[in-house]
């Protein structure tokens, strides 16, 4: 089972913890991560960032992220998946993206959710504009996101 | 009729965030397409000159410039991801 949401509204740490247990009775694991608006961003970094301000695909976007929880799904024994992803304007230390996984063992539980997070930086039509005292910038993807993609496609 | 939507810093370079156009005749793939919106549009010849990477969605996936493009059909142009 896998639930999907883009929304510019907060989310609820514990709630979806326990939704995610809802949904997956009998698993042995469940990861949650929680992504947070940084105070810097890449490009000089200097500016301490007032606002990032979220764009997206809509439509788009949620088959991006149903196919990437279906990819993870394929690659590992899942019993349910639920993503959170925030857009519009957020302000640092905010919650901005929620990636849940329930599964069976500990080892694929964990590895499900950090593919479905590196898969979500850069594959889902998402893009973010920092909004410092001295003007706004899009954000580029990092190097090191582009990197974790090449590590799952070698693992096959 | 082709829909086209632009995102991000391709939007802000266009100076809209969308369009419709009559299919030209001529055009049968994303190749085609972006060489007729940069002959017919200075604001889109622009756009790619400033722009590092610009991806092309056909019908809501990310396309390549061999990609088909058919009446009807939804193409977005944007920038690298970075969601997250």
């Amino acid at each position: 089972m896998a639930r999907i949401s883009v929304q510019t509204e907060d989310f609820d740490l514990g709630a979806e913890y326990r939704q995610l247990c809802a949904d997956a009775p009998g698993a042995g694991a469940v990861v949650t991560f929680c992504g947070l608006v940084r105070e810097f961003y890449d490009a000089g970094g200097a500016d301490e960032v007032r606002e990032l301000r979220l764009e997206h695909y809509p439509g788009m976007t949620e088959k991006s992220i149903l196919e990437i929880v279906g990819q993870a799904e394929r690659r590992w024994d899942l019993l349910a998946v639920r993503v959170v992803h925030r857009v519009g304007v957020l302000r640092p230390g905010e919650q901005i993206v929620f990636a849940g996984v329930a599964g069976r063992h500990r080892g694929e539980t964990f590895e499900a959710a950090n593919f479905i997070m590196d898969y979500l930086k850069s594959e889902a039509p998402f893009w973010k504009k920092q909004v410092t005292r001295g003007g706004s910038e899009w954000v580029n993807i990092r190097e090191s996101d582009r990197e974790a993609l090449v590590r799952w496609q070698a693992d096959g | 009729m082709l829909r086209i939507h632009y995102f991000a810093s391709v939007r802000e370079a266009v100076g809209r965030d969308r369009e419709q156009i009559e299919i030209p005749s001529d055009v049968a793939t994303v190749a085609d397409l972006v060489r007729h919106l940069r002959t017919v549009d200075e604001g889109f010849e622009r756009m790619l000159g400033e722009q590092e990477q610009v991806l092309v969605a056909v019908n809501q996936a990310v396309a390549g410039d061999e990609a088909a493009v058919a009446d009807g059909d939804e193409i977005a142009f944007f920038p690298p991801m970075s969601g997250g």
